[in-house]
């Protein structure tokens, strides 16, 4: 199990917890759901928004946000 | 049996799926543009011919993730497709998805699909489908998501028949939900929703109502009671708006487990590459720094030429007219109020379009959302979002459009903050203006060989617009409080080059409706200066005898028709209005003649070019001149210095730069903030910026 705000670029994981109350019901509407696929691919400086690939869409999220979703590392 | 009719078809999708391509190639350049300049406003419409007897009028609405709204941008849609009185309502949806991003994408066309509409899903971008190692099988897919199923591509043009056809036969398509989630979600709570709406809507519909968040204008007292009473329990609510998307998902899966794969063995596209450069730590700020002075730089050297030559022929045109025509009132209002008047617009649509041109192609490559994705932690230090980076930049265009594309920012606080700053960008509005005075007030020199002192002032206009912005946000962020969570979510959409048609109708269409929307007030403006300055009291119509009063000398001709012309123009009615706020705006460096400009520059900026023209033409005989070299010759009667110098012409520069005159700008903020308070705070708040910064100037320089 590892946070998605602790990953190093170019690790990828499966989704396997969100903490719902913190995440926007958008972020979910965009494929992001246990079970899905993420590869964080690039950081902005000071690591923060994080821009990641989940499943195929490409998208950046904030650090804050990305303390809230699990993965486990393939 | 032949019988014309008409179609209503909106166009749905997630954003970035080719919504608008596809549009442009169904109406071609019979749009419909919005009530304000420079802008393609929530929905766009157009006429679209589908048959010799069928024709469509087509909407275009902003991309949406889903069908519940998080931000205004998105509601939009959602209130087109509940609101069945609404006369924008559809006969059919067509739901434009990327073939790429299938799976997202049938979230909203599930979602679409259970409010049971005839809904046709377009599956857009077609042409991709070999390079990215897609295979999909139609049949299987139409019969699971019980739909027609059209495969277009809307930039090779393919498939556009076929969906025409298909929109036609709209009469025949299943109305079944395919997903019917509701009961999956929470059996017993979804039994009251159908309980107390009484049927009257579909489940789903009802449902929808209830997670709205401005409750709905098109619904009855006792529904809202209802709503009212389900959001009770807002958390719940929310719950449930999770659960719905986890299912719906699950249930798309199972679907295109059936009918669709990608071989992701292609290798890494273009992205991988160019996004190591554009979205680097450091070299990214710098080509993002490098792109916006080059577009800036060619946006002036570029437009220039057409300038100069827009500028003198509306000057011929106008000594030819009143050469020619019999001399009276009608010749006099042309060349002198009408003329010059349409020439003060004309002179800058080079400008706007080029500025226009290139926005657009940012837009269209990808390249914004990496701005945004760099700026994000920047602009957040200054009470801001990444989003806010869009705005800041098309306000260099017009601030209308730039306002209304802060609606894709969530969070209230940062819209709002963004919405107020905006403005403080340099506008292409302001470009006239600043053109004329530097160019009579700097001289064309260069500094160290090789800066060019008039293009460094231009600049550094530029610089103050942006950082004024900056610095109003942080300040701004201190008072205005709020406890609403920030959220911040960007796709980053796939590099693509730029399609050119898509390009060119947006510049055409934004600039024409520029164009005509600021041109209607220049116009009207011109006219009412033009008859204010040349009708007045007593003292106007016994002018001559009144000047030959006066005289102590004998004067020529010549000097006696100009004494005359200045004291008429003094004493006609706009000549006592200037003379009234002369106090006002002396220390500030101006004269009455600027004041009026000033004044009648509060509904658009542009105006204040056509102003000075247009009272310059009724003072002087001589038509020959620009407007450039009649600022250059205007002297002060008491000092007998220049009138524009370099003081009156800096403290001009700067108030230009922070007072809000644009009547656009305050109407649309108004709209989008849903109340005067905020246009008011704005208004009053940049003039009184604007007037001690230039008083300060006037007193530096
Ligand atoms: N390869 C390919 N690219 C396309 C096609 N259709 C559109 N595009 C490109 O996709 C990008 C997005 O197109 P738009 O038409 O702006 O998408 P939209 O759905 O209106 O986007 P929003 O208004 O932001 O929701 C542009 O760069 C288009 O040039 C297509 O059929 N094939
Ligand atoms: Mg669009």
């Amino acid at each position: 199990m590892l946070k998605v705000a602790d990953m190093l670029v170019g690790e990828k994981g499966i989704i396997t917890e969100l903490c719902l109350e913190n995440i926007p019901l958008n972020l979910l509407e965009m494929g992001c759901l246990p079970g899905n696929e993420l590869e964080l691919v690039q950081l902005a400086p000071l690591s923060d928004p994080l821009y990641l690939r989940i499943d195929n869409t490409f998208l950046a999220i904030r650090k804050e946000t990305a303390a809230f979703i699990q993965i486990t590392k393939i | 049996m032949l019988k014309s009719k008409t179609i209503k078809i909106s166009l749905v999708g997630n954003p970035n799926t080719g919504k608008t391509s596809l549009f442009n190639v169904l109406t071609g350049l019979n749009q419909k543009v919005g009530n304000y300049p420079g802008i393609t406003v929530d929905k766009k419409q157009g006429q679209c011919k589908l048959s010799n007897t069928v024709s469509g009028i087509v909407t275009d609405l902003p991309g949406t993730y889903s069908i519940n709204p998080t931000s205004i941008d998105e509601s939009i849609v959602l209130d087109t497709l509940l609101n069945n009185q609404n006369e924008d309502y559809p006969d059919v949806v067509v739901v434009v998805a990327d073939i790429e991003n299938l799976k997202r994408n049938l979230l909203l066309f599930t979602q679409i699909k259970d409010l049971e509409i005839p809904t046709i899903l377009a599956i857009n971008m077609a042409d991709q489908m070999k390079s990215k190692g897609i295979s999909f099988d139609k049949e299987t897919l139409e019969r699971e998501l019980k739909t027609k199923i059209i495969l277009v591509s809307a930039r090779k043009n393919t498939g556009i028949e076929e969906l025409k056809e298909a929109i036609i036969s709209y009469n025949s398509s299943d109305l079944s939900p395919v997903a019917s989630i509701a009961y999956r979600m929470d059996h017993e709570f979804f039994e009251d929703v159908k309980l107390k709406f009484k049927d009257k809507h579909s489940l789903y519909k009802s449902w929808l109502l209830i997670t709205q968040h401005q409750s709905a204008t098109f619904i009855t007292d006792e529904e809202h009671k209802i709503i009212h009473e389900f959001r009770s329990d807002i958390k719940k609510i929310e719950k449930l708006q999770h659960k719905e998307t986890v299912l719906r998902y699950s249930v798309i899966n199972e679907i295109l487990k059936k009918g669709y794969r990608v071989n992701r063995s292609e290798g890494t596209d273009i992205r991988a590459y160019l996004d190591k450069i554009l979205t680097h730590k450091i070299f990214g700020y710098f080509l993002f720094t490098f792109i916006l002075l080059a577009i800036f730089q060619s946006v002036f050297n570029l437009a220039s030429y057409p300038m100069d030559f827009i500028d003198t022929s509306f000057a011929e045109m106008s000594s030819y007219l009143s050469s020619k025509l019999p001399s009276g009132p009608f010749s006099d209002l042309l060349s002198e109020g009408v003329i010059p008047g349409i020439g003060g617009i004309v002179i800058f649509i080079p400008q706007i379009a080029i500025l226009f041109f290139f926005i657009a192609i940012l837009e269209e490559t990808g390249y914004m959302s990496r701005v945004v994705f760099l700026m994000d932690k920047v602009m957040r230090r200054f009470g801001l979002n990444g989003k806010s980076v869009i705005p800041l930049i098309s306000g260099t265009a017009c601030a209308v459009p730039a306002i209304m594309a802060t609606r894709n920012i969530n969070n209230w606080k940062e819209r709002l903050i963004t919405i107020l700053v905006t403005p403080f960008t340099t506008c292409s509005a302001r470009l006239p203006v600043y053109v004329i005075i530097i160019a009579v007030v700097i001289p064309n020199k260069m500094l160290y060989g090789v800066f060019n002192l008039q293009g460094l002032i231009m600049m550094s206009l530029y610089l103050i617009g942006f950082i004024s912005a900056i610095i109003a946000a942080y300040v701004l962020s201190k008072f205005i409080k709020t406890n609403e969570q920030s959220f911040f979510v960007i796709e980053m959409p796939n590099y693509k080059f730029p399609s050119f048609k898509n390009v060119f109708i947006t510049v055409i269409e934004r600039t024409k409706a520029f164009v005509f929307g600021a041109g209607k007030i220049i116009l009207s403006i011109s006219i009412v200066l033009w008859f204010l300055a040349s009708n007045g009291p007593e003292s106007y119509k016994n002018a001559e005898s009144l000047v030959k009063l006066q005289q102590i000398d004998e004067l020529n001709d010549e000097e006696f028709e100009q004494q005359l012309a200045s004291y008429k123009l003094q004493h006609s009615y706009i000549g006592i209005l200037g003379k009234t706020i002369e106090p006002a705006i002396a220390p500030l460096g101006y004269d009455w003649k600027m004041g009026i400009a000033i004044i009648s520059s509060f509904a658009a900026r542009e105006v204040f070019v056509s102003t000075l023209a247009t009272i310059y033409s009724v003072e002087s005989d001589e038509q020959m001149t620009t407007i450039k070299e009649r600022l250059i010759a205007e002297v002060n009667p008491t000092t007998q210095k220049r009138r524009f110098d370099l003081p009156t012409g800096m403290s001009l520069l700067i108030f230009y730069a922070f007072a809000l005159q644009c009547a656009g700008t305050v109407a649309i903020v108004k709209r989008e903030t849903k109340s005067w308070k905020w246009p008011l705070i704005q208004f009053v708040g940049m003039g009184i910026i604007a007037y001690i910064t230039a008083f300060i100037t006037y007193n530096i320089f």
